[in-house]
């Protein structure tokens, strides 16, 4: 019973990171039709900038401090590298979807060939407060520390992602946007700066993962290439909570993380079943798709 | 002298033809720009990578007839890929089976294989279909790694065993000529197959496909199975080229046969070269599996180690390179080399047929 409990707990803490990589995937897609190669980069470099600030800056600051700073380092560094993508090289190509597409492959191919050239293939540490190797008892279950961390994180993101998409003006053209982009162009509303805020937004997201995941499932390690095997996952998640819907982001990162835990813990024991995790996460996709070739709350398709 | 331009593309076809099918042949001495690590045409380095390069040329020639021609945004060709390789490998190494059987099963499955996940992934369309590809080559990934029956050999991969294969295939160094051989062969059956297939019927309904899929519906002609023949012939060859790689390098690994860049390298090589206009795709791979080599070799010369550091790192790094280049073809070049070519050539000669359009609004499906 408590194994249950701690793979569930542990299945959401990897839903909320999906959650974090899946909705700036989704809203990008939803609004301009891009499927952004280059979120795992994003990931990525969240995490490298994470890295960079904790390990740099005086120890004598602490090691929760550290952690603060290399959170907000994170979001900061996937949001500029969003940003700046976003403005140099998709915003050339605007009206030819393909080729954004293959820009934000060719970039993401670019970029992580030049971080494993600048820092080496090998796995960087990120230093963080011993707290967060450490479990909390709650009755008679062990919950480690740093799920918490990842769940909270969600939490908090999905709030204040639903309260800008419904209360703000960006998030209201954007909410408009994804629904009908040529009628909010018709309406004379800059649509294209909605494009720099969605990338702006899903970048912070993407870096804030990236550097949670590290943190939370990967021991502290970071390499160049960590954010692209979480791309895949992240675009699973996408489909299956629909295109452009954060809900379905949302619920579809919580049902992807507990199948993969789940199927892990109480199959993948056995000899010759290890990648039954991943695997069935492909089949739930496959499941889904025949069911519901829109995913759970598609309507943009 | 308007002959000779009428059958240009014959004429460089057949060049091409007898200079490469004659290349081992001669031991020509070129400094520098070769790959191997000695400066002779025929030395066994060089063949190794033109043979890669022919290998990968029809693969992409493959993926060509589907995305370029057809429309279809499959990012999961390095599934057909790997199973050609390792249907073809565990046959011969784990089974001992000889290499006409071992031939016809690969083939088998692999259609097999692309009919069913084919059937499933065409429910849906552009980025989904995109996507839907990606994640059964991602989930074929696993299952090799998984290691199931101890077939696939897992992280470490599966050796080929040249035990039961004719003695000309083994992978002895003496025969790297005829694995030469065998992967231009290779190129030059799938040229023939693709040129025909693009050329007869349902080679223009899969364009039409491309261009009109309503349009189609309304004539008449389901275009479903056509978009699942296409699907299913470019699978088929690139399991024909998952055989050929298995029998040149001697060895199946996951991670550089069936992980998801191998899918990313060829869609490059075929947008490098231009999509859907057949020679494209093979200039495209040709050029980017012999600059990821010839980088490689590069990077490791004495004069390089010694450059600055922020010089050194960059250009030491063939992805860095590639993909570099890729995205400033994306962005300046839109309908790759063929494009190029064609737009110089028709400020030379008006008679020519204007270049085609890039691959921009080429992809079925996507919203405008």
């Amino acid at each position: 019973m408590s194994a249950l409990i701690v793979i569930t707990f542990s299945g959401l803490a990897l839903g909320a990171i999906y959650f974090l990589a899946a909705s700036g995937l989704s809203l990008i897609y939803g609004l301009m039709d891009i499927l952004n190669f280059a979120h795992g980069l994003f990931m990525t470099l969240g995490a490298y900038a994470g890295w960079a600030v904790a390990s740099h800056f005086p120890a004598s600051f602490g090691a929760p401090a550290l952690l603060v700073l290399a959170v907000v380092a994170s979001i900061l560094g996937g949001a500029a590298a969003a940003g700046l993508t976003e403005v140099l090289l998709i915003r050339p190509l605007y009206g030819r979807p393909v080729s954004q597409i293959l820009v934000t492959i060719g970039l993401d191919l670019a970029a992580v060939g030049l971080l494993m050239g600048g820092f080496g293939s090998s796995a960087l540490q990120i230093p963080v407060p011993l707290w967060l190797l450490e479990a909390t008892h709650i009755g008679s279950v062990n919950l480690p520390n740093a799920n918490f961390l990842a769940l909270a994180a969600g939490v908090v993101v999905l709030l204040a992602l639903e309260w800008f998409l419904r209360r703000t003006r960006y998030g209201i053209i954007i909410r408009a946007g994804v629904e009908n982009r040529e009628m909010v162009s018709a309406l004379g509303i800059d649509v294209g700066r909605a494009f720099t805020v969605v990338f702006v937004i899903g970048g912070a997201m993407a870096g804030l993962a990236g550097l949670l995941y590290s943190v939370v499932f990967s021991g502290d390690l970071i390499t160049p290439a960590q954010g692209d095997s979480l791309l895949i996952f992240a675009f699973i998640v996408v489909v299956i909570g629909g295109l452009g819907s954060i809900r379905g982001s949302a619920v579809a990162a919580l049902v992807v993380g507990l199948v993969q835990d789940y199927t892990s813990f109480y199959i993948g024991g056995h000899p010759g079943w290890a990648e039954i995790g991943n695997l069935s996460v492909v089949l739930l996709l496959a499941f889904v798709l025949e069911w519901r070739p829109r995913g759970l709350f598609g309507s943009v398709l | 002298m308007t002959l000779l331009r009428r059958y240009r593309g014959a004429v460089v076809g057949i060049l091409a033809l007898v200079i490469f099918g004659l290349l081992p042949l001669v031991s020509l001495h070129i400094p520098w720009v070769l790959p191997g690590t000695v400066d002779v045409v025929n030395s066994t380095g060089t063949l190794e990578v033109l043979a890669l390069c022919f290998m990968f040329a029809g693969v992409a020639l493959g993926y060509d007839l589907m995305f370029g021609f057809t429309g279809l945004l499959s990012l999961g060709p390095v599934l057909y890929f790997a199973a050609g390789a390792y249907v073809f490998d565990i046959a011969v190494t784990r089974w001992s089976w000889p290499l006409v059987p071992a031939l016809a099963l690969t083939a088998g499955v692999a259609v097999v294989l692309a009919l069913i996940l084919g059937a499933v992934a065409l429910r849906v369309d552009g980025i989904a279909f995109a996507m839907v590809t990606l994640a059964f080559a991602q989930a074929f990934f696993f299952l090799i790694e998984n290691n199931p029956h101890n077939l696939t050999g897992g992280d470490t991969g599966l050796a080929l065993s040249d035990l039961r294969l004719p003695s000309l295939l083994s992978g002895a160094v003496s025969n790297t000529r005829n694995l030469y051989w065998i992967a231009f062969a290779f190129l030059v059956v799938t040229f023939a197959v693709v040129w025909l297939v693009t050329e007869s019927v349902t080679g223009h309904i899969f364009v039409a496909i491309r261009e009109n899929e309503r349009r189609l519906d309304v004539l008449g002609i389901r275009p479903f199975r056509f978009k699942l023949l296409s699907f299913v012939l470019s699978s088929l060859i690139a399991a024909g080229g998952g055989v050929v790689y298995v029998l040149v390098i001697g060895t199946a690994v996951p991670s550089a046969v069936a992980a998801t860049t191998v899918t990313i390298s060829i869609l490059i090589m075929v947008v490098l070269g231009g999509a859907g206009t057949r020679w494209g795709a093979v200039v495209g791979a040709m050029a980017y599996v012999y600059l990821q080599q010839f980088l490689v070799k590069v990077s490791g010369e004495p004069s390089f180690t010694t450059m600055p550091a922020i010089l050194r790192v960059p250009l030491s790094q063939p992805q860095f390179l590639l993909g570099a280049i890729f995205v400033l073809f994306v962005l300046f070049v839109p309908g790759g080399l063929a494009g190029l070519i064609g737009r110089l050539g028709a400020k030379r000669d008006t008679t020519l047929p204007q270049p085609r359009r890039g691959i921009a609004s080429m992809v079925k499906g996507l919203k405008k």
